[in-house]
This record gives C-alpha cells, sequence and structure tokens, in this order.
C-alpha cells in the first residue's frame, strides 16, 4: 500500500525533521518510487535464515568484544563544549525543558 | 610520483618532505576549480613535514615518511576542520585524531589537507556535497563518483600522491573507477572506524586511493590493523602487504605470475543492459589477467539485482539511528529561531541535512517504526546473509571475483538529480560485497564512452586483501591504464 502525505509527516515527525509542503511532496513520489523497488525483497523465503546484522558472523562467530569498566578517555571538558553552539560555566544550554 | 615513488625520491634525499609538500600544496590551490579541496592549513603541514624531515635526519625510515596525503573529509581531524560535507558540521573541530589518520601520522604521512564528498558520504556522485561539486578531471563537465569524489579527482588529477576514502556501499570503488585510479575497500573490520563519521556502522570500511596496486598496498598496511576503539574492528596480526604484492605465487611460472589463480565471473555481473563500452573495456582486462596466467571460470551471484533493495533498507536505517546524534545541542549546526527543545531539533536538523541524508534518515526512520521492522529490516538483514553465502558459495571454485564496478563511465554533472531514487540502481555492482563485508578493488581497466576511465572490480574472500593485492599488481606490471593522465592536469 504507498504512502501518503499524512504518512510522510509522520515519519518526519519520528526523524525529527521539519519538511515544507514541497519537500514532503516529493518525499512522498520518492519513497513510493523506493519502496516499489523494495517489494521484491518481500518474495523472497527467507524460512529459517538467521539476519546478518554484522559481515564477518557469516563465515565465523562473532563475539562482542568487552573492555574493563575503567576510564580510558582523558578529560577534554573544554574541547568537547568548544563545538557546542551554546554553553555556560561548563554545561550544553538546551532550551527550557521542564516549566 | 605515487607513494612508491615518493618515499624513493624521499630517501634519496633529492628533495625533503617540506619542498614537496609545498609544491602540492600550490597544485592544489592551482587546481581548485576541481572541488577537490575542502580544508588545508599550509602552516600546519609544513610543520608535519619538517617533523617528518627530522624524523629522517635522525635515521627513521620506513616508505611513508615525509608523504603528503589528504584525507577525506569524513575522517576527524584535530588539526583541521571537519564537516563530511555537510552544512551540519560547518566549522567543528575535533578534538581527537581518527585512528587512520593518526596511524598515517605515525607512519610519517603529513596532512595536505581534507577532501571533498559526498555529505555523510551518500551519494554516488559527489554531487550531494554541501559546499560545492567536484568535477571529474577527465572531463569537467562530469562527476568524479562518489562519495570519496575529492579524495579521488585529487588523485587522478595528480594533485596528491594518494588520499584516504570510506566506502559503504562502494564509495571507494566506484569513484577509483570514473577517475582511472586504483582503490580498495578491505574487509569489514579491517581498517578502524574510530574517528569516521558514522553513515552505516555495519558497512563502513576505509581504504586508500592511489594510482597503483602498489602504492594502496604501502597505504592500507599503515591505516589497518586492530583498534581497541573499534568494537568491530578485526583481532588479527598487522600484514605487510607491499611485500606480499613481491612475494611469487604458488603456482607461478616465468611469464605467468597468476598462474593457479582461479577468477569468477558472475554472469550477473555481465547483464545484457551492462555498457558495451564498459563490457569491452573489462573484458579486455580479464583477458590480460589470462594471459598473465589466470583462469577464468563462471560462477553465480543469483542475489545481485536483490542487493540494491537489501542496501538501501540497511544503510538507511543504520544512518537514521547514527545522525539521530545531530540535535544542534553537543556540535553542529543549531537554528538561531526556535519555539521549544522539540522545535530546536527539527529545525536544526531540517536546516543542517541536505536532500539526499534527509531522504535517507527518512526512509530509515520508516523502516525501523513498529510494525514494519520486519517486513523490511529484518527481512533485508536475513537477505543479507543470503547474499554472503552465495559469495561462499562461489569461493569453493575461484580464488577471486571479477567484474564491472559500475554499469556505465561517469555520468554528466546534474544527470541524476532529476531522479535521485533510480540512481541507486548504477550501484548494483558494488552493494554485493559491502553487504558480505568482502574485500574489494577498482583497477582501472582501459577506456569507455568520452574516453574516460573504466574500472575492473576484483573481490576476495574475507581478509585476502593480499590475493587482490598481488593480482592487481601483476595486472599494472603488464599494462599502461593506470598510468594514463587526464590531460590539463
Amino acid at each position: 500500500m504507498p504512502l501518503t502525505l499524512p504518512d510522510v509527516h509522520a515519519i518526519a515527525h519520528l526523524a525529527r525533521l521539519e519538511l515544507d509542503a514541497e519537500e514532503s511532496h516529493a518525499l512522498l513520489q520518492q519513497l513510493n518510487e523506493f519502496f516499489a523497488i523494495v517489494e521484491r525483497m518481500s518474495t523472497v523465503d527467507t524460512a529459517g535464515i538467521e539476519p546478518l546484522y554484522t559481515p564477518l558472523s557469516a563465515v565465523r562467530d562473532v563475539r562482542l568484544r568487552l573492555r574493563e569498566d575503567v576510564v580510558t578517555e582523558k578529560d577534554r571538558r573544554e574541547e568537547n563544549l568548544r563545538n557546542a553552539p551554546a554553553v555556560d560555566a561548563g554545561l550544553f544550554l538546551v532550551p527550557k525543558v521542564i516549566e | 610520483m605515487g607513494v612508491a615513488e615518493t618515499g624513493r625520491v624521499l630517501a634519496s634525499g633529492e628533495v625533503s618532505s617540506v619542498e614537496l609538500s609545498k609544491h602540492l600544496l600550490a597544485r592544489l590551490h592551482r587546481h581548485a576549480e576541481l572541488g577537490a579541496l575542502l580544508a588545508c592549513d599550509e602552516e600546519e603541514t609544513l610543520r608535519q613535514a619538517a617533523a617528518a624531515d627530522a624524523r629522517r635526519h635522525a635515521g627513521d625510515k620506513g616508505p611513508l615518511l615525509g608523504l603528503p596525503i589528504a584525507h577525506k573529509d569524513i575522517f576527524v581531524t584535530r588539526a583541521l576542520p571537519t564537516t563530511a560535507g555537510s552544512k551540519m558540521l560547518e566549522g567543528y573541530r575535533s578534538p581527537f585524531d581518527a585512528t587512520v589518520v593518526e596511524r598515517l601520522a605515525a607512519a610519517g604521512a603529513v596532512t595536505l589537507g581534507k577532501l571533498n564528498c559526498d555529505e555523510f558520504a551518500m551519494g554516488s556522485g559527489s554531487e550531494n556535497s554541501a559546499f560545492r561539486p567536484v568535477l571529474n578531471p577527465w572531463d569537467r563537465s562530469r562527476v568524479p563518483g562518489g562519495s570519496s569524489g575529492g579524495s579521488a579527482a585529487a588523485v587522478a588529477a595528480r594533485l596528491v600522491p594518494a588520499a584516504t576514502g570510506t566506502d559503504t556501499g562502494g564509495s571507494i570503488r566506484q569513484p577509483a573507477s570514473f577517475t582511472g585510479i586504483t582503490g580498495i575497500k578491505p574487509t569489514y573490520g579491517v581498517c578502524s572506524r574510530y574517528g569516521m563519521v558514522a553513515f552505516a556502522s555495519s558497512l563502513d570500511q576505509a581504504g586508500p586511493l592511489a594510482r597503483s596496486a602498489e602504492d594502496c598496498a604501502l597505504l592500507l598496511g599503515a591505516m589497518g590493523g586492530f583498534d581497541a576503539r573499534d568494537a568491530t574492528s578485526a583481532e588479527r596480526p598487522p600484514e605487510d602487504y607491499a611485500r606480499a604484492l613481491r612475494a611469487p605465487r604458488a603456482g607461478a611460472a616465468p611469464g605467468r605470475p597468476l598462474g593457479g589463480l582461479r577468477i569468477g565471473l558472475p554472469k550477473e555481473f555481465f547483464p545484457a543492459a551492462l555498457g558495451s563500452d564498459v563490457a569491452n573495456a573489462v573484458r579486455g582486462a580479464l583477458a590480460e589477467l589470462e594471459r598473465l596466467g589466470a583462469a577464468l571460470v563462471d560462477v553465480n551471484l543469483p542475489r545481485t539485482e536483490l542487493s540494491i533493495p537489501v542496501y538501501y533498507i540497511i544503510a538507511p536505517a543504520e544512518a537514521s539511528s547514527n545522525l539521530s546524534r545531530f540535535d544542534g545541542v553537543r556540535y553542529g549546526h543549531r537554528a538561531a529561531r526556535y519555539d521549544d527543545l522539540l522545535d530546536m531539533y527539527k529545525k536544526s536538523r531540517s536546516e543542517g541535512f541536505g536532500a539526499e541524508v534527509k531522504r535517507r534518515i527518512m526512509i530509515g526512520t520508516y523502516v525501523l517504526s513498529h510494525g514494519y521492522y520486519d517486513a523490511y529490516y529484518l527481512q533485508a538483514q536475513k537477505l543479507r546473509r543470503m547474499i554472503a553465502d552465495d559469495f561462499q558459495a562461489c569461493f569453493r571454485t575461484c580464488d577471486l571475483i571479477a567484474g564491472p564496478v559500475a554499469p556505465s563511465v561517469a555520468w554528466k554533472l546534474g544527470a541524476q538529480s532529476e531522479d535521485p531514487v533510480a540512481s541507486y540502481l548504477a550501484d548494483i555492482f558494488t552493494l554485493p560485497a559491502s553487504l558480505a563485508g568482502l574485500p574489494g578493488m577498482s583497477v582501472p581497466a582501459g577506456f569507455g564512452e568520452g574516453d574516460l576511465p573504466v574500472g575492473l572490480q576484483l573481490i576476495a574472500d574475507y581478509f585476502q586483501e593480499a590475493t587482490l593485492l598481488h593480482a592487481a599488481h601483476a595486472l599494472q606490471q603488464a599494462t599502461d591504464w593506470h598510468l594514463r593522465t587526464p590531460s590539463g592536469c
């Protein structure tokens, strides 16, 4: 079933994007064109196939590597704050969240 | 001069790294119209070059000592800004260097600058850069390929001996093919992803773009190797690819350096719709490989076409997740005006991201959303295993797989902008190896329509980079396609 304009608006909200009318219409058409290509996937029987989330697990056991729970990073507070749009007293600033 | 030759010249003392770096910076500026360079800092480059010269005086050696290179602007660098080709990261200064950058610097390489690319590496033409498109040095009305288009154009125009790139669905191999240079995407896990601006984490791999297989071998040896800071880094001892290049094969005989090598040709890589110019060039290179002793065998990759929807589900899904970090709080663009926190997120992201990035975030968000996950994302991951298994079946009867990199030569600037979704179809030959995580190369194989370069794709089994590079090197010892240069550079 093709996507509709309200679907596009709902997805944009989930993606935290704001689309103008022109963008929404273009995306509606492009997404439907895209999902027409994707439909081919559903014709393949994949019963009993394990999903391949990380490529090397196609040929070997891939185990998640854990490290000791210790501090490995240097303190780079100043450098990390340097790229923020708004900071104050060593903290990142966001608009007021709680009234 | 390529990497190997530059190394010899620097070792001979004929020229210093400082002199060479000055010369190449001037060339980069003289060819600014190509749009390859996004950022440079002459003072910093010359400081690094002087340090390399000092190391040499102190008795230090190494094939990359003092070698000037440039990095795709997807690798974060302390000394230069990193944008990932996006307005979102304009002016961003990383507090650390990517592992690949750090390792090349440790080997003595000098950074000339940062190179243009498609925004967040999403694209096949480098036209999705938020700053400007990159031009193909062979024909400036055409794209250099993408997403590592700045890297490819700079190497092809001989502005840099070599450059780094990244490949998620073909972003090293396809621009290498479009610009007549050599590029390798190693096995997933060979090069650390630490400090690479993330696009699709289960697919992203770094690799070199250079003028020859020998140059790629020298760079990959320094770039790769285990890194504890990347959770998916392969725990393997470092490899000397340059040495493997010169080691004779078990089945080699005089004049037949590739004796005993079986090269599989998947019939799905030679469809009726393949441009005859590309098919002829690729067949010419295959004939050359046969002359060098390789045996050509027929194999099948029956799910080649399916790799397009599978990739364009998985990569956007991972991208939508990775790019959720751009919230206008810790780094990146923040809108000037907004009502509240939610509005700030939406406006900042909508202003900061370009059209292709938004398209992929939308696709990814949708396929991961409640009720659609199984039909799209899970089904794609299952098909991904079937595609990887198909390759394993091939490698029971062959050592390498060969075919074209792309269905055509480089297209005209703007030609794909009308129908962005249709342009995904042109990635058909590079996506299968990406999904399987296999190493793949593009090697110059002559010229097609409009005298534009055509690349031969070679794919090997996991961690068989040495076999790939060895075969490509043997081909380049016997042919001169990789030595051709565009006029006017």
